[in-house]
């Protein structure tokens, strides 16, 4: 069992190292370079947009990790069609 | 005999790997396997020294692939295991003086007469790791419980995945259970939990490792010492047996790390 001083630092040094480390190895893993995701954010939301109205600033592209494997996940939220009629209608 | 060709690496220098390689074949010759290690760091020789065998080198492996002499006679026989053995890598030599595809015919010839052949890599992903690598029907890693080998570790892994040898086993070498109860270490759960490999071995941090090597002896060998435990476990475990992960060697979480071992020897029939 974990002593309470133990518990009290849970927020020890190791947890910011673990953090670190579970950043930079989604990195080193990927073959995808840092600056590529912008890009790639801004054509998916090109190309989607071609067929169907996106909420651009609420569009999310990060990469899940599970054991060893990565995904790309994006989460991409489309405009909502009652939009109000205009007035010259 | 059909022997499994094992190699012992790391990415990040100094976690420990030319220590494992002696103390896992010390470990394996102890319960009665026929043993090689192979010291693969050319230029860089150091498994002789650790071993304790430095006085008795005559041949080296650049020897044996440039054909100056026979393979048997590049092994040094340890003094106290009979099953024990070194071919020891040369000192006057770099890495290009031997190939991957030498250390695979040096290999095969050895898995005629032994049951482990132990290569010890040379830190690093370039031609003395490759070399090293290349034989290997196994591998296991060597890490520590600190970012920048958690790191290297990461990288090993995935190449040796590219490479389809199989998914490696990992060592977490150096496991201070103060520092982990302080929350001032990765646990074992932690570095398993990043880099997602099986774990084959915990080894505590212990200031009698370098009072062995100093001696030339393997703490493997020694019966009562802990961390010589730890290395006998992991041979046991080479060989085929269930060794539980004890409290022990364990370091904080015990929980949570008997859940993901579990979760991984399920992955694995």
């Amino acid at each position: 069992m974990r002593s309470l001083a133990g518990l009290l630092h849970r927020r020890g040094s190791a947890s910011t190292a673990k953090e670190r480390l579970r950043l930079v190895l989604i990195h080193d893993r990927s073959t995808l370079p840092p600056g590529a995701m912008e890009a790639l954010r801004d054509e998916l939301i090109e190309v989607i947009s071609r067929h169907v109205e996106v909420d651009r600033g609420a569009v999310r592209l990060e990469i899940a990790q599970e054991g060893r494997t990565q995904r790309l996940i994006a989460e991409i939220p489309l405009k909502k069609r009652n939009t109000p009629l205009s007035d010259d209608f | 005999m059909n022997g499994r060709v094992i190699t012992v690496t790391s990415g990040k220098g100094g976690v420990g790997k030319t220590t494992a390689t002696a103390n896992i074949g010390a470990a394996l010759a102890s319960i009665g396997k026929k043993v090689v290690c192979l010291d693969a760091d050319i230029g860089l020789r150091n498994l002789d020294v650790v071993m304790g065998l430095e006085n008795r080198i005559v041949y080296d492996i650049v020897d044996v692939v440039e054909g100056r002499c026979k393979l048997r006679q590049a092994m040094i026989r340890d003094k106290r295991l009979e099953e024990l053995h070194l071919i020891p890598a040369a000192q006057t030599r770099d890495k290009n003086a031997i190939s991957p595809k030498d250390m695979q015919r040096v290999c095969d010839e050895l898995r005629k007469d032994f049951d482990f052949i132990l290569i010890d890599s040379p830190a690093g992903i370039e031609r003395g790791f490759k070399n090293a690598i290349a034989p290997a029907d196994e591998i296991i890693i060597i890490t520590n419980p600190e970012v920048s080998a958690v790191r290297d570790a990461d990288r090993i892994i995935g190449i040796v995945e590219a490479e389809q040898k199989g998914p490696p086993k990992l060592v977490i070498n150096r496991i201070n259970s103060d520092l982990v109860e302080r929350g001032d270490m990765l646990a074992v759960a932690d570095v398993l939990e990043l880099l997602a490999v099986d774990l084959i071995g915990i080894v505590q941090e212990d200031q009698a490792v370098l009072v062995s090597t100093n001696r030339g002896t393997p703490i493997a060998l020694e019966p009562r010492s802990k961390t010589g435990q730890a290395f006998r476990d992991i041979a046991r475990r080479l060989a085929g047996e269930q060794v539980p992960f004890t409290r022990a060697n364990g370091g904080g979480f015990l929980g949570r790390l008997s859940k993901l071992i579990r979760a991984g020897s399920k992955k694995d029939a």
